[in-house]
């Protein structure tokens, strides 16, 4: 099976960065196959929502080389790399909803790139597929809030349905950030499994952002851990051991500067709305 | 001892004369008689004026013909302002930035012409397209509102918070699609607002654009007084009343319904 | 089909029913407006329209022309000025009557004596009543009773602005802190000085901030009454439209766009200098 993702040397830099900056990713090297599940693991500015960025094709690295399926994205036109982006799913730290919007509305949006304008406005009126929205959300327990709108919804709740999305999308490569912080125990387990399942389902490559270590080493079978932009370690979770963990985490906040928070890049290159 | 007072900001002297000496020179060069305003023939005359507006007039195809006016300036101010609505909205997308900095500028330039031309000055122009009556009324009211509420909206867009937006476009939807689907239900409360409070104000100003040949009951207003039919005009100003509280009334209520 | 019956969208009638009834009301609007935009291509529209327009890209720029519209713009901002200063004159003793928060009869009972409350009301309903009349329609009346000219003009301002002015500052007196003036009142004071000493420190910037506001749309008010010969660059456009006279026309709103900016940026800059 062709590798999903095939980085090498790749430097990224935040958005707002002069040139000359420091950068959020050096020269990072990761190989990435078809329907591999990972963990990423890291302290907090570690880079871990830029890579994730990075790998859904949202953000562009400055150098090194960067392979998506087999091509470099970032070659290709702007219509074409679209293209691409369907074929992959962010589901970021923040869940993208509009407060006022239903949840059966919101979790189709999942759809959109698969659908006609005509459809997507028609759906607005009337959910094209409820059916399949319910059984989305039935697995990460929530289909009894279909109707419901998602200012309604407690947060631990509306993060879930933000995954819920990743159920109804058409993607090969899963990209999670943080998808278990406002969840409790049993609620994690549940989700992450949730995902799992469908990743491997679907043989989707998956790619988990998590805060929670444990979770990560009882799940995924290979860990990659982060810090200050660089990989420290990428091994087969039999291969992780505390120490190593511990050293990820030492003195996390001390020397990395805290980036501006974590939000999408303000412009997207994906042409005019039109 | 007592400590000296320390030095207190002041609203600068120069700036508080020159606006008194404005205010000086506004009535010295308009030269407004106030003796002639008290004289008691000005007061009759005035008194005799006021007097002649009671009792307005009531009889039913008078009150019928005031109904149908009243009907026609309703629809002059809803259409108008509904036709802005869609008006505003695509032209705020532009005056956001979503098209380059280029067409933004120039649609904002065009947006700001748009909102200082009163409706009425509108009018007066687009009657020479469209005729007499009502229509010219509303492309009027459209033309104005089009600019004051797309400006508004494009302020409202360019504030807006896009995570949901970007999300949906980093996972491959169409530029439009996730505009609609997101940022759009966002805005929509505070766009709604805006338009409802329009709509209060283009009541008022359906009803006069009539005086310059737009129908409906300004039309009505400016043939009774050119006649000086007091007692019909005093049933149409009447008439305006009514409907202005009726619409302040609407968009009260449909404003509070929306941010439920 | 199974699937969709199990999950009906309980929102879909009530916005079919919407639907509805915005289609029911959209058709008599279209009929009472006259919407016929085929009117704006059809032959004889279309010549004036082009002969107008033709004229109009090319302003007119003599001398004695632009003298004039200066003038003419003066006598505007100065019907506007007046108007709202007399506004003002009126608008500040009613206000102090229709504040509740400087009634005296309301400390330590918190009813109001029945006729303060009667003459409360009363001002009231004055104040709605000058304010929901448009400012055209006083300037029509007036020029009946005193004439073509700008008096009618400032006297309309007056009017309508007085209504506008004594509300809002009731309401921006209202949301002030009680405290200072309730104090004041209750040790004795009279009405004015416990607005004085009392509620205005506190909401003396939002006022003037306010009235600065109503000067620049006065300023717009008293342009568009010289439609009805209430003076001012209203009237010189109004001859210029019904002659027909593109060019002319077509300086006037480039002087009229210039004005409503220029008080704009003096307007901004007043409140942030004066508060």
């Amino acid at each position: 099976m062709a590798a999903t993702y095939r980085l090498d040397q790749l430097t990224v830099h935040h958005l707002a960065t002069k040139a000359g900056g420091a950068a959020a990713l050096h020269a990072l090297d990761l190989v990435i196959e078809q329907g591999e599940q990972l963990a990423l693991i890291g302290p907090s500015g570690a880079g871990k929502t830029t890579l994730l960025a990075t790998l859904a094709c949202a953000h562009q690295p400055t150098s090194g080389q960067f392979e998506l399926l087999g091509v470099d994205p970032w070659a290709l036109t702007q219509a074409e790399r679209h293209a691409l982006r369907s074929r992959l799913f962010l589901a970021p730290q923040t869940p993208p909803l509009p407060p006022r919007q239903r949840v059966v509305t919101t979790v189709l949006a999942a759809r959109l790139p698969r659908w006609s304008l005509w459809h997507a406005l028609s759906s607005l009126f009337k959910p094209a597929e409820p059916q399949a929205a319910f059984d989305a959300l039935s697995r990460f327990g929530l289909g009894d809030k279909l109707y419901a709108r998602v200012d309604r919804l407690s947060g631990g709740e509306r993060q879930r349905c933000g995954l819920a999305r990743v159920l109804l999308s058409n993607a090969e490569s899963f990209l999670v950030d943080e998808p278990l912080s406002a969840l409790d125990p049993t609620l994690s387990q549940l989700t992450l499994t949730a995902l799992q399942q469908e990743a491997a389902a679907r043989n989707a490559t998956l790619v988990c952002s998590l805060h929670q270590v444990d979770m990560a080493r009882a799940n995924f079978s290979r860990i990659v851990g982060l810090r200050a932009g660089r990989i420290v370690f990428d091994a087969p979770r039999e291969q992780v051991t505390d120490a190593m963990i511990a050293a990820l985490y030492l003195n996390e906040s001390m020397d990395a500067p805290m980036p501006a928070f974590h939000d999408s890049p303000a412009r997207l290159a994906v042409g005019a709305c039109l | 001892m007592m400590p000296p007072a320390p030095p207190r900001k002041r609203a600068s002297l120069p700036l508080v004369l020159a606006m008194l000496a404005l205010v000086f020179a506004s009535f010295w060069t308009l030269g407004l008689d106030w003796s002639g305003f008290w004289s008691p023939s000005a007061l009759s005359t005035t008194r005799e004026f006021l007097a002649g507006f009671a009792p307005p007039e009531m009889s039913a195809p008078f009150l019928v013909k005031t109904f149908i006016a009243t009907l026609e300036t309703l629809a002059m101010s809803a259409l108008g302002t509904v036709i802005a609505v869609f008006a505003g909205l695509a032209l705020a997308l532009i005056g956001a930035g979503r098209f380059g900095a280029a067409a933004r500028a120039v649609v904002r330039l065009v947006m700001n012409v748009m909102r200082s031309i009163p409706e009425l000055v509108w009018a007066t122009i687009l009657l020479v397209a469209a005729g007499l009556g009502p229509f010219a009324g509303m492309l009027a009211l459209a033309f104005h509102t089009t600019g004051v509420l797309g400006r508004l909206f494009a302020d409202s867009l360019e504030n807006a918070n896009l995570h949901a937006e970007n999300t949906l476009k980093t996972n491959g939807a169409g530029a439009l699609a996730a505009f609609v689907y997101t940022t759009l239900p966002l805005l929509l409360p505070q766009m709604m607002s805006y338009t409802l409070y329009r709509w209060e104000n283009n009541i008022r100003a359906a009803a006069v654009l009539g005086v310059v040949g737009a129908g409906g009951l300004g039309g009505m207003l400016k043939f009774h007084l050119s006649l000086f039919q007091m007692p019909q005009a005093a049933t149409v100003i009447i008439a305006m009343l009514l409907m202005v509280v009726l619409v302040d009334a609407a968009s009260f209520a449909l404003r509070r319904a929306l941010t439920r | 089909m199974a699937a969709a019956q199990r999950h009906p969208d309980p929102a879909f009638r009530q916005r079919i029913v919407t639907g509805i009834v915005c289609l029911l009301l959209l058709w008599p609007m279209l009929v009472y407006s006259e919407f016929k935009p085929w009117i704006l291509f059809d032959a004889q529209s279309l010549k004036s329209t082009g002969a107008f327009l033709a004229e109009f890209f090319t302003p007119a720029h003599d001398v004695e022309f632009l003298k004039m519209v200066l003038d003419q713009t003066w006598v505007t901002v100065a019907i506007a000025t007046c108007g709202l200063a007399l506004a003002m004159l009126g608008a500040i003793p009613a206000t102090l009557l229709v504040t509740e928060r400087l009634s005296i009869s309301m400390l330590g009972t918190n009813r109001m004596r029945l006729p303060a409350r009667a003459l409360r009301q009363v001002v009231r309903v004055i104040l709605i009543l000058l304010r929901s009349v448009p400012e055209l329609v006083w300037a029509l009346l007036f020029v009946r009773i005193v004439g073509l000219g700008p008096t009618a003009g400032v006297i309309a301002i007056a009017l309508t602005y007085c209504g506008m002015l004594g509300k809002v500052y009731a309401e921006i007196l209202e949301s002030s802190d009680a405290h200072a003036s309730d104090s004041l009142l209750v040790n004795g004071s009279s009405r004015l000085a416990a607005l004085l000493y009392g509620a205005l420190p506190e909401s003396a910037a939002e006022l003037i901030s306010y009235t600065v506001y109503r000067w620049e749309c006065a300023i717009r008010g008293s342009a568009v009454m010289g439609f009805v010969g209430a003076g001012g660059l209203g009237q010189r456009m109004d001859e210029s439209i019904k002659n027909m006279a593109g060019s002319e026309v077509s300086t006037m709103l480039i002087v009229f766009v210039l004005l409503v900016a220029l008080a704009d940026l003096v307007s901004t800059w007043l409140r942030k200098d004066l508060v």
